[in-house]
């Protein structure tokens, strides 16, 4: 019982990175007041590029690197029309995800069914083996601590840096940040580029870690999910956590259900992460008055400095 | 020193410039990409963008794609325009389709001409609910829209499978998820023998003008207009504000969830997982790349629906994957949103400038 | 005051050219330490333009900049502050979700949080301007906002100190603190630019005046020694006209009434409305005075119907139960409506002046026949208001957000007028328009009560108040003072009347006629 409690918790915990990857770079992008909807289309293309130098190289730390990389320049693009050419967030976030779908599925025809080594789940002597706390809090893959560290430092930036308070004013009147003499454009290129590399990151991390294996569209809707994460998390970090940990459990749920023979058809706990985002998304969004303070005033609006 | 500066009147050259440009430079990159995969371009080029115009059987193959398209790209734009994002299409043209097709599974014996008639009808409503969703979520709970019709894209393809794997299976289909073929009732009929373009399409030819009417001439088009450039002007002209969000995903619901039956009871003859090839998503290029004027999306239709057919030419006589057509889908998008900078402000070069009157 | 000292800032030819006009045209200014210098001038007269060059957010194309004797460029604001430029905008650069401190400290990059703390504090006490550093700005009213302003740029210790149309937001008591402020800066040499078009207020505080006129300095002169009337008349250039009233005979039918009107409101920082009691008569114009954020918007949106039925009360128009109809059914009674907002509420910028004219009146010019629009008969329409209201476009088809704002504000107003109403309702109708198209907006409105139309006016103008109307009553925090005559009662009681904390049981009472 306690080893089926414990790998659930294991599963959970892995179940959750991509998304707090993904959400947590999309947070900072929409802090700064950018909304970037190609979060799906830039983890497939991290996932694929990843699995692909993986793949060529065997290196798997490079395969990482290479998945953010491709990631943040994916998000590049999106900076490039949004931010300089002054085009509709909502409808070039669409085109990144289509365009990431399609390059993936292109780039990905040559390594569907390709086996990779998987990265392994570190293990620290001694801590790692105290029962069940151990394994717990120290046997996880290096990119659960990753994903915690990154969540953590985001909002130590946002709430504690004075970049992060920069950022925070840029997303709430870019003409107002552009009229102290912050750089409006740059700050926000670079939140972008940020929601760029953890998306690739969570991407990467679902062809490399979760299941070592690449597929057409294999992140099956968690770039949205993230989306629905963030609007969750009232533009929180620390909230993104919980949500992420949230989904974690309900992927416990399906995978538990279904081995437990409830008699459920599959597809229907299938269903359950897209009906449970929906709910959440209900539930968050009733209070228009909250939504309305705590998301970023200037969350989708393009900027245009007068000269 | 060039300088960027709103435009004060709208321009029409401009708006017809952008699609063209984006298709051209699509072409373009496309040539650089087939080189880069060590093929002739010029080759490839003709065989995506002219060859499926040169014969007969391409063009009915391209009215048989351009069908679906065209009508949900038509019913987004209403939506687009109005400011409501319907990005779930994919789903309400499944639950359409599952609908509809849900009456040929249960009369698979069926002479009755009144069967197609009530399964286009019923793919519609069954569309339309699938949109009601995301409508009654947004007006009395504030949800998203995007998100939540987009969950249910993952949702109605889930339940699909469900269906057709479990109980709708067809008991003599040897194992593979599928309904029964429909019985002929429910078969769409076709317009030339030997060819596979249907009564279905002739929708594409009156789908457009009806719309186009609607939105120059109509109180109710002049409304989408108005909600979706300014929704407290809107409000002020008496606009009932949540009413335009249900007409909008119900049109957008209703179309899709058509253009899904049209697609079961046509091409593909039965319900299968694999029923749509991203017509819900595709579409939305095509509204954009229409830039949301009925005509447009016609035309922006009829031309993706070339750049499908030519891409399954390419599969087999250059060897190409079928994930370059989606590639090119998204680097249409993103020409056009790149040139959309031109329909909404002006180059200008500072010359002598007059005082203000 | 005169001085032989030169200048801290001396401005020689400057020019400033915008694809559309010129806004400065060969200007130059003198400003000394220790004075309080006004820059006058009507909307578009330039005033703004030549501020933002001196404080570095645009650059001259032509001109000199002499700071203490030395020539300098200032390429932009964080410059301006090192030469010791501070300015305060007329729309603050304040981040709402930020706190006081954070606000400040996004302006002065190199302090320490907490020094800067202390800082804040005791600097907002020497000047009488008092912070709380850690509210968020969200919850502070205007006249506190502004005090943030000042603190921030005065925690640079700025030899030059530029406000905007600093009073705007102010009741007049707020007003006179904000004046020894000024004083006690001027006493420690420091100069101020004080840009306004609040005539009386200039006379009481500039040492001198510099007035604009269609991009060039007309003339320098000593306020104190001129009348407000020969100040507005070397701002406009030419002798300014009186309306004329036309003495009511008969009292007509009561054409607007509202009684017990409450509402409560949805938006984040929106102000409920409490107990409201007003009426307007055919032939006569109610102006409903007060600062911006007491309700004026909510008192709009429920007398046009756009707020949905109110918590309680009631409202007649023209004679009709109206409190549970929409806009539009109230517009089918007679009435018509002019919100504060111009782009983006009663014009849509990226429409045609054509599809902006159906925008109010399809229904009543009845211009769906068939179930189609006749855009003849809508261009028109759109015709007749440009030809009737002096609306300076190159044409019909042009996109309202190409027409200046006094021209759209005409071509609105036209809009609403020529459909006929028998109520007009109108908010904030010249605020931020050119002096020549606010004299035609005002004599249309009074041209449409002598027909015996009745007219609210809801303002922040008090000067335009007592012009126009001759009924007046105050709004302050979602209530409104009783309707007195505006023959019989002064702006400074109605400047009471606007800084009133009402409580549940006491209201300023006034006599009526």
């Amino acid at each position: 019982m306690t080893e089926l409690i414990t790998a659930s918790i294991m599963t959970m915990m892995t179940a959750a990175t991509p998304l707090m990857f993904a959400a947590t770079g999309e947070l900072v992008c929409e802090r700064s007041g950018v909304l970037n909807l190609g979060v799906e289309g830039m983890m497939l293309i991290g996932a694929v590029f990843g699995f692909a130098a993986v793949a060529i190289t065997g290196n798997a730390p490079l395969g990482l690197l290479v998945a953010a990389t491709s990631g943040a320049l994916a998000a590049l693009i999106f900076a490039i029309l949004t931010l300089n050419l002054l085009s509709n967030q909502v409808a070039t976030g669409l085109a990144l995800t289509i365009f990431g779908t399609g390059l993936s599925a292109l780039i990905g025809v040559d390594y569907v069914g390709e086996n990779i080594n998987q990265i392994v789940s570190i293990h620290i002597p001694v801590l790692s083996d105290v029962p069940i706390v151990g394994r717990l809090i120290f046997g996880h893959d290096p990119l659960v601590y990753l994903s915690l560290l990154i969540l953590f430092s985001s909002s130590w930036f946002l709430n504690r840096s004075r970049w992060g308070m920069v950022l925070r004013a840029v997303g709430d009147s870019d003409v107002s940040a552009h009229a102290i003499g912050y750089p409006v454009i740059a700050i926000r290129f670079g939140a972008v580029t940020f929601g760029g590399l953890m998306a690739g990151l969570g991407g990467g991390y679902l062809s490399l870690v979760y299941t070592p294996l690449w597929a057409e569209n294999m992140t099956a809707g968690r770039g949205w999910i993230a989306l629905a994460l963030v609007v969750f998390a009232s533009w929180r970090p620390g909230r993104v956590l919980l949500g992420a940990i949230l989904f974690g459990g309900i992927t416990i749920l399906q995978l538990n259900a279904q081995a437990a023979g409830l008699g459920i058809p599959a597809a229907f706990m299938s269903m359950l992460p897209y009906i449970a985002t929906v709910v959440v998304l209900v539930l968050i969004s009733r209070d228009a008055i909250k939504i309305r303070l705590n998301a970023p005033a200037c969350l989708g609006r393009p900027f245009r400095a007068e000269r | 020193m060039l300088r960027l500066e709103p435009r004060s009147t709208q321009s029409l050259w401009a708006a017809w410039l952008s699609p063209m440009l984006a298709l051209t430079l699509t072409a373009v990159t496309g040539g650089f990409i087939f080189l880069a995969m060590g093929k002739d371009p010029g080759i490839v080029l003709y065989i995506y963008f002219i060859e499926p115009l040169t014969s007969a059987s391409g063009l009915s193959e391209v009215a048989v794609k351009a069908g679906p398209l065209v009508l949900i790209g038509i019913g987004l734009s209403f939506g687009f325009r109005a400011g409501i994002w319907n990005i779930g299409a994919e789903g309400q043209y499944i639950a359409g389709a599952i609908a509809g097709g849900g009456l040929a599974v249960y009369w698979y014996e069926s002479t009755s001409s009144l069967l197609l008639p009530a399964m286009l009808l019923t793919g519609i409503l069954g569309g339309m609910a699938w949109a009601a969703i995301p409508a009654l979520l947004k007006t009395r709970f504030n949800a998203n829209e995007i998100l939540v019709s987009l969950m249910l894209v993952y949702v109605a393809e889930l339940l699909l499978i469900h269906l057709v794997q479990g109980p709708w299976r067809n008991p003599m289909g040897w194992g593979f998820p599928g309904t029964r073929m429909f019985p002929d009732a429910a078969t769409m009929p076709l317009l030339f023998t030997g060819k596979r373009v249907h009564l279905g399409n002739t929708l594409i030819l009156v789908a457009p003008f009806v719309a186009w009417l609607l939105l120059a001439r109509t109180q109710f088009g002049f409304q989408i207009r108005l909600f979706g450039l300014a929704p407290l002007a809107a409000r002020h002209a008496g606009v009932p504000g949540q009413r335009m969000v249900w007409q909008s995903l119900l049109i957008g619901g209703g179309l899709a969830g058509l253009a899904g039956v049209i697609e079961a009871t046509s091409t593909i003859g039965q319900l299968i997982p694999d029923i749509s090839p991203g017509y819900g998503f595709t579409a939305i290029i095509v509204a954009f790349l229409g830039r949301l004027h009925p005509i447009g999306v016609l035309l922006a239709g009829i031309a993706i629906a070339v750049t499908y057919i030519g891409g399954e030419g390419a599969q087999i006589s250059a060897r190409l994957p079928s994930a370059v057509t989606g590639l090119f889908q998204g680097i249409i998008l993103f020409y056009l949103l790149a040139f959309d900078l031109f329909t909404r402000y002006k180059i200008v070069i500072p010359a002598r400038q007059e005082a203000r009157q | 005051m005169q001085t032989t000292n030169p200048p801290l800032l001396s401005l020689t030819g400057i020019q400033k050219t915008f694809p559309d006009c010129i806004a400065n045209d060969a200007i130059d200014l003198d400003v000394q330490s220790g004075q309080i210098h006004a820059l006058l001038g009507e909307n578009g007269a330039g005033k703004s333009t030549l501020v933002k060059i001196i404080y570095g957010v645009l650059r001259p194309d032509q001109g000199n900049i002499r700071w203490n004797g030395v020539d300098v460029q200032i390429a932009n604001p964080a410059q301006a502050r090192e030469l010791g430029i501070g300015m305060v905008f007329q729309h603050f650069s304040l981040f709402e979700a930020l706190t006081t401190l954070e606000n400040i400290a996004l302006a002065l990059p190199h302090e320490d949080h907490d020094k800067l703390r202390d800082r804040l504090v005791k600097t907002g006490e020497v000047y009488g301007l008092a912070l709380q550093p850690d509210r968020h700005v969200h919850e502070l009213s205007m006249g506190e906002r502004q005090r943030i302003e000042i603190v921030r740029c005065l925690l640079q210790d700025p030899k030059l100190l530029i406000l905007d149309e600093p009073t705007s937001v102010l009741t007049p008591q707020e007003t006179e603190t904000m004046f020894e402020t000024l004083r006690k800066l001027a006493a420690e040499s420091r100069a101020i630019l004080y840009i306004s078009h609040k005539l009386e207020e200039v006379r009481s505080l500039c040492d001198k005046a510099t007035i604009l006129r269609e991009g060039r300095r007309v003339d320098d002169c000593i306020p104190s020694t001129e009348t407000v009337r020969s100040l507005a008349e070397k701002m406009i250039g030419k002798r300014v006209k009186s309306v004329k009233k036309q003495l009511v005979t008969q009292q007509k039918p009561v054409s607007l009434r509202v009684s017990s009107l409450a509402t409560r409101s949805h938006q984040p920082y929106g102000v409920d409305l409490s107990d409201v009691q007003l009426e307007v008569r055919g032939g006569e114009i109610l102006g409903i005075a007060g600062i911006a954020g007491n309700g004026q918007i909510e008192l709009m949106d429920a007398l046009s119907g756009e707020a949905g039925s109110p918590v309680a009360g009631k409202i007649e128009i023209l004679g009709v139960e109206a409190t549970h109809l929409d806009t539009n059914e109230r517009r089918n009674l007679g009435a018509a409506f002019v919100p504060e907002e111009r782009i983006g509420q009663a014009a849509v910028a990226n429409m045609t002046l054509i599809e902006n004219s159906f925008l109010t009146a399809a229904t009543r010019m009845k211009f769906v026949r068939n179930g189609l629009i006749d855009w003849g008969a809508v261009s028109g329409f759109t015709q007749n208001i440009v030809r009737n209201f002096d609306v300076r476009t190159t044409g019909v088809s042009a996109l309202a957000n190409s027409l200046s704002g006094g021209n759209l504000q005409k071509f609105i107003v036209g809009r609403e007028i020529l459909q006929e109403p028998r109520l007009l309702i109108v908010s904030q109708p010249t605020w931020g328009v050119d002096a020549g198209a606010a004299a035609a907006i005002h004599e249309k409105i009074q041209l449409l009560v002598n027909t015996g139309a009745a007219v609210l006016i809801i303002s922040q103008d008090l000067d335009e108040i007592f012009l126009l109307c001759d009924w007046i009553a105050v709004i302050s925090q979602g209530t409104l003072s009783t309707t007195t005559r505006v023959t019989e009662i002064t702006p400074e009681d109605v400047g009471l009347l606007m800084g009133v904390r009402h409580t549940q049981q006491k209201k300023t009472e006034y006599a009526t006629a």
